[in-house]
């Protein structure tokens, strides 16, 4: 029997305010254990929390960005459990008023378009961290993340595989790093994923029973894991068996799921309205400045690249992967006037040379400006396209200009036609043999012919004036 | 008389007039804890030399002539109050040795007003309770009578306040914590609008229905009182910004021409005749005043103790999850592992009523049993607050006994926590409803204990209770009687 997956995406998203949700300390990872935190986040006896603005509305950008309905009024709930990450014995989330219902975003595959539905996205507090002693029976507390803002994005059961799924993880983190508002760190946990992933005999309606997964850090292990789960859970219905509903661990060296926790097992959360907190009321106005303010969307700036620089949708789509590296091909396309000629030196050698390094666009040694410059030597045929190869790569190690490195490396291209004219005839003369061929109708040898002056001018002479003066000469 | 047994403004009177001296009058309170402490047992910790340091330094501002509406005056703090690096114990073994890293807002203002701080007062266990015998550290005895109890939960701070063990003292009221000892104790006792006075610092026991408020000797005291705790303050989501009047020029006001509701619902079968014929006696009074009583129905007033016993253990169950033994407080040793360590810590740090709470509030929330509970009692509790909304709109403020009975005696109700939760029949509407209540003196019983009266107003409206409380205080001549201890 063929198995439809049935599978939706709960993310976590640690928003990039200053301070937490609910109390003054700092958000900033990697501090010394437990310096970042305060008798609010450490749910000392006594203390109250006040929400952070900065949080609704990032919330907000984040449910205008996935075209969610955002609620007019929304509200905290207590989810309690006890943990020892989790001073309160419980988490202030959001439960029956969450802030943005209702939303979606479209995804592009191979077999064309698919829009995932976005269930509800709401505000809650992220909790701390246990490090357990290897050596000792002794486990430690670090409450520096307690309290950093989170926002909870939960799609509907829409996504069909683990291509999709993994697709859908990546247009989010896109659009959250677009709007400026999560870093997309998912080493360092700001950006988390949990799936719910059953799988249905084709043409059934019913969705089978689902398991949900854990402890999947990166997109591929999003990826991996879930096709395990596919392949675990059809094992089993083939045999005859049942899927049980539980929580499962990835296990990413083993490149399985272990059964973490059975559905009697699961906790009874006891929600309730947060009595400490009142209702959050959301002004028209505001969401209507929120929706102004907000940056052109991955998907949109794609679409406009490919309208306004007509330049190919693979293009678009490289240019595209990060705000600033939009930013950086605009900027180069406005000083040259060329955009596709500027796509092709960023994608081709801009991009090779800082994936090779690691570094970000923004610290590129190559500026907008010098890039520019580069393709207007070439435009006016001060350098050859084969010898800016060349002048690039220096440009990247050195920082200089092209035309620098042109005058100190001799790069000028020749363009003086009787002085190529001479070197034509010298290697016409050289080789007697080709020349006898070609004339006697052999024309693939134009290039060898080509290549010859190419070799005689250490690359230096202009392309196109060689080609006019071989077809010329060579002709006799 | 000694400077003890005055109130905040006749001793404010005669520090400015130079008659005395904060530190004489702190040593005066402290004798006065010396010699009958041990009978009443009003405090969980003593600040003797805090309080003798700050009377030192309020002594030299009154020289400088920088005399603030608290200088020099000893005040005593409900041991559930915060106060940086003074224990607060909450009268419970889970938080036996807990010091708070930080001040309670309402601290910090008193503080700022330049009163000093004698110690920290019993209470029952986490506030839960209408006796103050469910302390982790004793029970605290009824001044007037060493037998019976003084109310609860803020029963060290009422019997410190008519013991004269401190000028005034600071309480907090979630059902009636503050007006029903007041009323057993025979002291002033205000529970202000939710939102008006910063629970900040406050330990929590039911977010939505805690107030703290003053226990004081006498109305002016507690309109002087008020002037300093209320006040919005941004530490808290849900504190109120309206603005505070200068609850001092409501004393002397008068009540002529005044409506005073006096809800039927609350003259019910059981209560005791005494108390009853002490609140027809005030009704007659504040007819002599010129005011006019008139009936006045309350139509949901039997659900309210229904409606109290789940919201408030509901959120109680929630606030009280942080003592799990894993950061400060007491943590058992026997657990071997987490699950083990949580239920060791949480069996034995927490007393037997404190547990019940727990178990009510985690019950009612429980999935399946949320909408029965949880959300029916919330549903009923916008009724009950409707019902306030709707009488303040045929009177001025309402009139009602405070209490059933008179102070019970000492353990009589402790194997029974019905008739315990009964105690709060009267108190209980006033913080659902959100409202300011009122308690002052109005007589005593053949067997010589106090009975108080309860007068309730609308949102916000403290200013009327002070006036009502103040013109009654003045025509009632009840006269000074002090407890022989």
């Amino acid at each position: 029997m063929e198995y439809d997956p049935v599978i939706g995406l709960e993310i976590h998203a640690q928003l990039l305010t200053d301070s937490k949700i609910f109390c003054g300390c700092s958000t900033k990872f990697g501090a010394s254990p437990n310096t970042l935190t305060c008798q609010i986040c450490l749910g000392m006896p006594g203390v109250l929390p006040v929400l952070n603005k900065k949080v609704v509305e990032y919330t907000i950008k984040m449910g205008l960005a996935t075209h969610c309905r955002i609620n007019a009024e929304c509200s905290f709930a207590r989810k309690n459990y006890f943990y020892p990450d989790l001073p309160k014995g419980y988490q202030i989330s959001q439960y029956a008023y969450p802030l943005a219902e209702q939303g979606y975003v479209d995804l592009e595959l191979e077999e064309g378009r698919k829009r995932i539905g976005i269930t509800r996205i709401h505000m809650e507090e992220d909790a701390g961290k246990l490090m357990h002693d290897e050596h000792n029976p002794s486990s430690y507390i670090d409450l520096n993340r307690t309290g950093v803002p989170l926002i909870e994005i939960v799609s509907e059961p829409d996504i069909r595989s683990a291509e999709e799924a993994s697709a859908y993880l990546r247009r989010l983190h896109e659009i959250l790093v677009y709007l400026g508002i999560c870093d997309g760190n998912m080493e360092e946990g700001s950006f988390r994923c949990d799936a719910n992933v059953s799988i249905r005999p084709k043409g059934q309606e019913a969705f089978g029973t689902r398991a949900e997964l854990k402890n999947m850090n990166s997109f591929r292990n999003v990826q991996r894991a879930l096709e395990y789960e596919i392949k675990r859970q059809q094992y089993i219905l083939e045999g005859g068996g049942e899927v049980v509903q539980e929580t499962r661990l990835w296990d990413d060296t083993g490149g399985v799921t272990h059964s973490m926790r059975s559905k009697e097992e699961a906790h009874d959360y006891r929600y309730f309205p947060d009595p400490d907190l009142v209702a959050v009321a959301i002004s028209r106005e505001w969401v209507e400045e929120i929706h102004k303010g907000l940056p052109e969307l991955p998907l949109e700036k794609r679409e406009r690249f490919i309208r306004d620089y007509q330049i190919p949708a693979y293009d678009a789509g490289v240019l595209t992967t990060s705000r600033a590296l939009a930013d950086y091909y605009e900027e180069v396309v406005k000083l040259s006037g060329q955009p596709k000629v500027a796509s092709n030196w960023i994608m081709g050698d801009i991009l090779r040379f800082i994936n090779e390094e690691k570094r970000d666009i923004t610290a590129c040694p190559v500026t907008p400006q010098a890039l520019a410059d580069m393709i207007r030597l070439i435009e006016e045929g001060t350098i050859s396209g084969k010898i800016a190869k060349e002048v690039i790569e220096e440009m990247y190690k050195t920082g200089k200009p092209a035309k620098a490195i042109i005058e100190e490396k001799g790069l000028v291209q020749i363009t003086d036609e009787g002085a190529l004219a001479q070197v034509v005839t010298e290697v016409m003369a050289a080789n007697p043999n080709q020349l006898a061929q070609y004339r006697g109708g052999k024309d693939k040898l134009f290039g060898f012919f080509v290549g010859q002056v190419m070799k005689a001018t250490q690359g230096k002479a202009n392309p196109q004036l060689i080609n006019d003066l071989l077809k010329k000469m060579l002709a006799g | 008389m000694e400077l003890n047994q005055l109130t905040i403004h006749e001793l404010q009177e005669k520090i400015k007039a130079g008659e005395t001296t904060s530190t004489e009058i702190v040593q005066a309170v402290f004798r006065r804890i010396d010699a009958v402490e041990k009978d009443v047992h009003a405090y969980i910790l003593l600040t003797r030399e805090m309080a003798l340091e700050g009377a030192a330094r309020a002594d030299e501002e009154i020289k400088k002539g920088n005399i603030k509406t608290l200088t020099g005056i000893p005040i005593a703090l409900k041991d559930l109050l915060c106060t940086k690096g003074v224990t607060t114990t909450c009268a419970s073994h889970i938080l036996h040795n807990y010091v708070p890293p930080y001040d309670a807002t309402v601290v910090e203002k008193l503080r700022d007003a330049g009163a000093v701080f004698t110690g920290k007062t019993n209470m029952d266990e986490f506030a839960m309770g209408s006796s103050t015998e469910t302390s982790y550290f004793g029970i605290t005895k009824n001044p007037w009578d060493l037998e019976r109890i003084p109310g609860g939960s803020s029963g060290g701070s009422a019997a410190a306040v008519v013991a004269d063990e401190c000028i005034a003292a600071i309480g907090s009221d979630t059902g009636g914590s503050i007006r029903q000892p007041a009323a057993l104790c025979g002291v002033v006792g205000m529970k202000p609008t939710y939102g008006r006075v910063s629970r900040y610092g406050l330990v929590a026991f039911a977010s939505s229905l805690d107030q703290i408020g003053p226990f004081t000797k006498d109305v002016e005291d507690c309109a002087i009182m008020m002037n300093i705790l209320a006040g919005y303050d941004p530490r808290e989501s849900t504190s109120v910004p309206a603005d505070v009047p200068d609850y001092r020029q409501f004393l002397s006001r008068g009540i002529g021409g005044w409506k005073v509701g006096i809800p039927k619902e609350y003259f019910i079968e059981g209560i005791d005749a005494e108390v009853k014929d002490a609140i027809q006696q005030t009704i007659k009074v504040i007819e002599g005043m010129g005011a006019k009583c008139i009936e006045v129905s309350l139509p949901h007033t039997e659900y309210c103790l229904a409606v109290y016993y789940i919201i408030a253990p509901a959120e109680a169950s929630s606030n009280l999850a942080r003592y799990d033994g894993v950061k400060y407080g007491f943590r058992s040793l026997d657990g071997r592992d987490l699950m083990e360590m949580y239920k060791k810590s949480r069996s034995a740090g927490f007393g037997a009523e404190v547990k019940r709470r727990i178990m009510l509030g985690t019950y009612v929330l429980s999935s399946g049993y949320y909408d029965a509970y949880y959300k029916k009692a919330s549903q009923v509790r916008a009724l009950i607050k409707q019902d306030f909304d709707e009488a303040f709109k045929q009177c001025d403020v309402l009139l009602t006994p405070t209490t059933p009975t008179p102070a019970f005696k000492i353990g009589e109700k402790t194997d029974d926590p019905l008739q315990m939760y009964l105690s709060d029949i009267f108190t209980i509407s006033t913080n659902l409803a959100g409202i300011p209540g009122m308690v002052v003196p109005c007589g005593f019983t053949r067997a010589g204990l106090p009975v108080g009266v309860q007068f309730l107003a609308g949102h916000f409206e403290e200013g009327k209770l002070i006036q009502i409380a103040a013109a009654y205080e003045k025509n009632a001549n009840l006269g000074k009687r002090r407890p022989k201890l």
